[in-house]
């Protein structure tokens, strides 16, 4: 029975008013449905969370073994020289810091596996999302019907996907990817969206005026004019991942997040500070690198970049 | 008030018989070929073509049949006819001008000839096929061979260089690298572009950036093009020198251009014959002469109101290089000269450099007079017979300041640009013509030039 306390009337204690609100009132157990939804695709959909689960898995553990794999000094060398090439020398000195800071603190396998996860989880977010955003850039029953979706998306608690991920497929790596796949993907959709829509209208009608068929202008005309949008909207995704896969570590997703939860439990303030600072440090690596793919590249490449940190005039 | 002007000089030999006549500068008028019409192909039929922009065209359109206007379609329905019972043919290989205000519907009638918008009612037929009932299929490939376009805006691809922009109609229809790059290098090398096929389109300037947009279109090598406000955006010296380009390239080789514009000069300059809209009707259809000489109605008549090219154009706008040019380099003699004069039966030549910096004017007299003055054995050079009697005058010249000189001069006036580069001449006939255009009583004088053609 509903708790009827704070309807009006309620309190005065008058008798119509109270037996209007009772039969107008309908009792809705919409989280009894949920329950019960779920544990209907439980029992039938076995099969699905079982290949999800395999698929997903496998992925996110051999990401994770990978980057743990590669020699540090590598990955070092690695994104400083990406850094180099898209973004400028003094972003790439800031790597090298903030990457030699990580091992100082002893983070280094946590970093690489909260970096392991968060590019599963992009792959498989822009895997749906990105097709989607064109689905629904190109329809507009599609746009209505996917876009109250994402808000829902978007505006459902963090946490609250915790919940049946974990019902679907236990704790653990998996359904902590999962459960960032859905919270990362709505950027990526929206933002494609946006940025097919938003092409000039002439550039389209030349694509079709010299002959485009719909496929053509796709990837001739909408996605290379879309770029900027589309990359705005891989770079939301890598970060809102990175932002969840901490959060998972409540389920056990593992990495950066465990020693954020750690401190958060037992109150041990360094722990805390020092995984939050490792997860800031991923992020501004994972942001300035992505965003830097967005804009078409005017400045120095890679080897004019090197000369010019070496002082070697090209 | 015409503009119609006999170009003196010999069109261009081609294949196609009933091509206008090229070669010229400024706006020339070819009412015996309209008139006569024997030889004219419809290259582009347009038969009582409809759009209804809104809900339900169909139930517009039935409407309209019923004998609705369109402000009573608006009022009751809230659908827009866009364009109302338009029928007009273009005739292969002239320039025609679709002119109105904006909101007239010339750009949406501009989309519906190559089915941008698809129209309500109506049929476009291009070479006698109608492409308002064409398959997808042979759209795209009408699209791909027959007819291209030129956009306001430019409409380039930013992602692409100017190269890959020029190849792009070409690599839709799936030509290969080398011969599709091959194809845009030739266009580019046409409007004058050839070095800057590595740049980017936001390294040129806005004229550089519909040179490409003309060149994109000129690559497929089609038979139609389509110009919506292509030089609109452009300020207007840049909108000069695209016309001439336009026009030059016309007279290489003629295509069916369908130039949208707004503007009359621009209509009047570049038209073979021109269509006014107004509200999404076709008002009236004709050579600017005729449009001039009997307006259909006010709104036709207003665009020539207060119309006085002698303050508004320059010696530079009318200025027309139908001369024999004689270049100036080693070798160039007396003798060569005449011969260069008599081969094309001219009076008299313009003299310049290799960079195109003016020299000098030589008639055939004062060639002749200094060869007899040398006498026969002796090589003389070209300066010696130029003629002091003809100043050259700045392209920045108005009309009004032209009057005295041109008057006085006996042979066409030469007028040279900022740098002293030889920019064409003005003859009395050209001056005349020009300022006739601000006449109140246009009838008259076009009534006057028609006997002198014919």
């Amino acid at each position: 029975m509903l708790d009827q306390s704070y309807l009006p009337g309620a309190r005065a204690g008058e008798g119509f008013w109270q037996s209007l609100t009772e039969r107008l009132v309908v009792p809705l157990p919409i989280g009894d449905w949920f329950t019960a939804v779920v544990g209907y695709m439980q029992d039938h959909f076995e099969w699905f969370f079982e290949l999800v689960a395999t698929v997903i898995g496998f992925v996110a553990d051999e990401l994770m073994a990978l980057f743990n794999w590669i020699p540090a000094p590598l990955v070092f060398l690695l994104l400083a020289a990406i850094a180099l090439w898209r973004v400028g020398w003094q972003f790439t000195i800031f790597v090298l810091i903030a990457l030699y800071a990580v091992l100082g603190m002893d983070l280094w396998p946590a970093t690489m596996d909260t970096l392991g996860l968060v590019l599963a989880a992009t792959v498989a977010a822009l895997g749906i999302g990105l097709p989607l955003g064109v689905a629904m850039a190109k329809s507009n029953i599609m746009q209505a019907i996917i876009r109250p979706i994402l808000d829902f998306m978007q505006t459902l608690p963090a946490f609250v996907y915790l919940i049946p991920a974990v019902i679907f497929f236990g704790t653990g790596r998996v359904p902590g990817v999962i459960a960032t796949v859905i919270f990362a993907m709505p950027p990526a959709v929206r933002l494609m969206n946006v940025g097919i829509r938003h092409v000039p209208a002439e550039n389209v009608e030349a694509g079709r005026a010299f002959g485009c068929n719909g496929l053509q202008l796709l990837y001739k005309v909408e996605l290379p004019l879309a770029l900027p949008s589309i990359m705005a909207g891989i770079n939301q995704t890598i970060m809102l991942a990175l932002s969840m896969v901490v959060i998972a570590s409540m389920i056990g997703a593992g990495g950066l997040g465990d020693p954020v939860l750690a401190g958060i439990q037992q109150l041990r303030l360094g722990t805390g500070f020092q995984g939050g600072l490792g997860v800031v440090i991923l992020a501004i690596i994972l942001d300035r690198l992505t965003q830097s793919f967005g804009t078409r590249r005017r400045g120095p490449g890679l080897w004019a970049g090197l000369g010019r940190l070496f002082g070697r005039r090209t | 008030m015409t503009m119609a002007i006999v170009v003196s000089c010999a069109a261009k030999p081609d294949n196609k018989p009933c091509l206008s006549k090229n070669g010229r500068n400024y706006a020339s008028i070819r009412g015996d070929q309209t008139k006569g019409g024997m030889c004219l192909d419809a290259k582009l039929k347009v038969e009582n073509v409809y759009k209804i922009f809104g809900a339900q065209p169909k139930r517009a359109m039935t409407r309209i049949r019923k004998g609705q206007g369109k402000d009573e379609i608006f009022a009751e329905t809230g659908m827009t006819v866009g364009v109302n019972n338009a029928s007009f043919d273009i005739n292969e290989g002239e320039i025609f001008v679709i002119m109105g205000l904006s909101g007239s519907g010339k750009s949406t009638m501009v989309r519906m000839l190559n089915r941008l918008i698809d129209p309500t009612s109506g049929s476009v037929k291009i070479d006698g096929r109608d492409i308002v009932a064409m398959s997808r299929r042979d759209l795209i490939a009408l699209r791909r061979r027959e007819i291209s376009m030129v956009f306001q805006s430019f409409a380039l691809m930013p992602h692409q260089s100017v190269l890959e922009n020029t190849a792009f109609g070409l690599a839709t229809a799936g030509v290969g690298r080398s011969e599709r790059e091959d194809a845009a290098r030739k266009a580019l090398d046409a409007v004058g572009l050839g070095a800057n096929a590595e740049s980017f389109p936001d390294e040129l300037s806005g004229g550089m950036k519909q040179r490409v947009g003309l060149a994109r279109a000129l690559a497929v090598n089609p038979s139609i093009l389509l110009m919506d406000e292509a030089f609109s955006a452009l300020d207007p010296l840049i909108r000069t020198e695209m016309q001439d380009e336009l026009l030059r390239l016309q007279s290489e080789q003629a295509r069916t251009v369908v130039f949208i514009t707004h503007d009359l000069d621009e209509a009047m300059r570049v038209g073979d014959r021109i269509a006014i809209m107004q509200a999404g009707e076709v008002v009236q259809v004709g050579t600017p002469e005729e449009i001039v000489r009997h307006p259909a109605n006010d709104y036709v008549r207003s665009f020539f109101r207060d119309v006085n090219v002698s303050h508004v154009f320059t010696a530079g706008d009318i200025a027309r290089r139908d001369q024999v040019t004689i270049v100036d380099r080693p070798g160039m003699s007396l003798r060569a000269a005449l011969s260069r004069l008599d081969q094309h039966d001219r009076e008299n030549a313009v003299v310049h450099d290799r960079h195109k910096r003016y020299l000098g004017t030589v008639s055939a007299d004062s060639l002749k007079r200094c060869i007899r003055e040398i006498g026969p054995e002796a090589e003389g050079r070209i300066e010696m017979a130029y003629m002091d009697q003809v100043p050259a005058l700045a392209a920045d010249t108005p009309l009004d300041d032209l009057l005295a000189p041109v008057a006085s001069a006996p042979f066409p006036v030469v007028i040279v640009d900022s740098e002293g580069d030889y920019h064409g001449t003005v003859s009395r006939s050209v001056l005349l013509h020009a300022l006739n255009r601000s006449e109140e009583q246009p009838g008259e004088s076009a009534a006057q030039t028609e006997a002198e053609h014919a």
